[in-house]
């Protein structure tokens, strides 16, 4: 991805940011806007900027085009009859700037909050362990979505260790194998928390494999993963009865087996 | 009542341990909270804290959490009692942070206008997709939120039913954390969403533009309930 160009207007977020200055700074309604000195002073702060990147400052350009065309279409004689508020060539403009006024106010008062470890400050958490096995599940258990998974997969590929110095051949591991070994860890465990998963030492493409092989067996209904609390540690157990059964499951439908298009219950979404 | 037998076999010291947890002083409430609150450090919610009590009740829990708070501003210490993301904490207050920060030598995290206005925009849309943010703020999105995700300010909650099928964002518990918000309820309302309950945060109220003052929750309840669920973000 390239570096984002950000236009830095002296002050201003985005054409929405400088027409609510511009309004302000004439003391007038934002629901009636004077367009042609608006957009006269407008398309002056525009030509004020140093260097007008036109990649950049495409979003102002919009804007400035959305004004002049606003501008015209007030000259055009009104028919008489027609007084509805949305035939006001600025209904739109004004609609959108009311809104986007209304998060900008929100986004001030964020900022004036006590903001942790800027304004108040906490002792680090200490991590409360998860439920007791065999503790009746509490009512918040729910399944785990893409997202919580995404999160947890995140965690884990950011305590991965750096890269070490010099090249070792590297161990290639295919989704197939990933699931054996996802697998072979309900053995002897009933449930196995997301992160344990994981070895330490584990290389950025086995960890892949493994989140893949992962997603894969929850599709395939042999894990369920479920999470205590929001936010909390995400579990996995197996959703049938054994590890046999479960690999038997995962040939019977023929993913890793090579024989592709056996599974056709129409449950991939999950 | 299996929780119980778990606890007195895994403790087995704990000789008459239901006699007294049934008996523990209700004036021994709030200091033996002050413990439990700082031990954890990170937001403990309201069953939790009756779950490690092992005796008082709900509501009694509540009021000495209540009892400890006003003691805490009352007294001037060095700590506030907040309810935030679901739970209780402790923290410092805002006065002293002058000094907390020299001791610390952090740099207090940035928070940009453009990451608040994309973090507000989130906060009350949620879920909601990059163009939904772009529109609101006539501005690209892209660069904004790859750093409120790194910062784990809001998070990928799923992919919108649409062509393309754009990732959708929410926040995250850090964001309520941070911003020391107890659900996201206790954002002020906007007219325009038509919401009909509020709570808390009366310091965040904005009366201008469709944003109207919140009414106050000073009653101990429950924070941690479904008020901390985003809208529509089903598991």
């Amino acid at each position: 991805m390239t570096v984002p160009c950000t236009v830095r207007l002296p002050i201003f977020e985005g054409p929405l940011d400088l027409l609510l200055h511009l309004i302000k700074r004439n003391e007038v309604q934002v629901s009636d806007i004077p367009i042609a000195t608006i957009t006269d002073q407008y398309l002056a702060t525009l030509e004020e900027l140093p260097e007008l990147n036109l990649d950049g400052a495409g979003e102002y350009l919009v804007m400035a085009a959305t004004l002049v065309y606003i501008k015209s279409r007030m000259l055009l004689p009104v028919p008489e009859e027609e007084d509805e508020p949305e035939d006001d060539p600025r209904h739109e403009l004004m609609q959108q700037l009311l809104e986007y006024q209304r998060y900008r106010d929100v986004a001030v008062g964020l900022g004036e909050r006590a903001v942790l470890d800027r304004d108040v400050f906490a002792r680090d958490p200490e991590r409360l362990g998860p439920p007791r096995p065999g503790e009746p599940a509490e009512p918040a258990v729910r399944d785990a979505s893409l997202g919580d998974l995404l999160d947890a997969l995140r965690g884990v590929l950011r305590r991965l260790r750096p890269p070490p110095v010099h090249e070792v051949p590297r161990e290639e591991i295919s989704i197939g194998q990933a699931v054996e070994r996802v697998l072979a860890r309900f053995a002897d465990a009933e449930a196995v928390e997301f992160a344990a998963l994981f070895a330490p030492e584990a290389t950025r493409a086995e960890v892949i494999a493994t989140f893949l092989a992962l997603l894969e067996l929850i599709r395939l209904r042999v894990l369920r993963a479920q999470q205590a609390e929001r936010f909390g540690a995400i579990m996995l157990t197996l959703a049938v009865a054994t590890v046999a059964e479960a690999a038997g499951r995962v040939h019977d439908l023929g993913r890793w087996s090579g024989e592709e298009g056996q599974h056709g219950d129409g449950d991939r979404d999950r | 009542m299996e929780t119980e037998t778990a606890i007195d076999s895994e403790y087995p010291n704990s000789n008459g341990h239901d006699q007294a947890a049934a008996q523990v002083e209700l004036g021994r409430l709030p200091a033996l909270i002050e413990s439990l609150l700082f031990a954890a450090g990170a937001p403990v919610g309201m069953s939790r804290l009756v779950e490690a009590l092992d005796g008082p009740e709900r509501r009694e829990v509540a009021a000495a959490l209540k009892a400890l708070t006003e003691s805490y501003e009352r007294d001037g210490r060095g700590l506030r009692l907040v309810q935030v993301a679901g739970g209780y904490q402790l923290r410092t207050p805002h006065e002293h942070a002058p000094w907390v920060r020299r001791l610390l030598r952090e740099r207090p995290p940035r928070l940009s206008r453009p990451m608040l206005e994309t973090l507000a925009i989130v906060a009350y849309r949620q879920p909601c997709t990059r163009a939904e943010i772009e529109a609101v703020r006539g501005v690209e999105a892209d660069a904004v939120l790859s750093t409120l995700l790194d910062r784990r300010l809001v998070r990928i909650v799923g992919r919108k039913d649409a062509p393309g099928r754009p990732l959708l964002y929410g926040t995250t518990r850090e964001f309520l954390e941070v911003f020391g918000l107890p659900d996201l309820s206790a954002l002020p309302t906007l007219r325009e969403l038509g919401e009909a309950e509020i709570l808390g945060s009366p310091e965040l109220v904005v009366d201008a533009a469709g944003v109207r003052p919140p009414a106050v929750n000073d009653e101990g309840t429950e924070p941690d309930g479904t008020g901390a669920e985003p809208p529509g973000d089903t598991g």
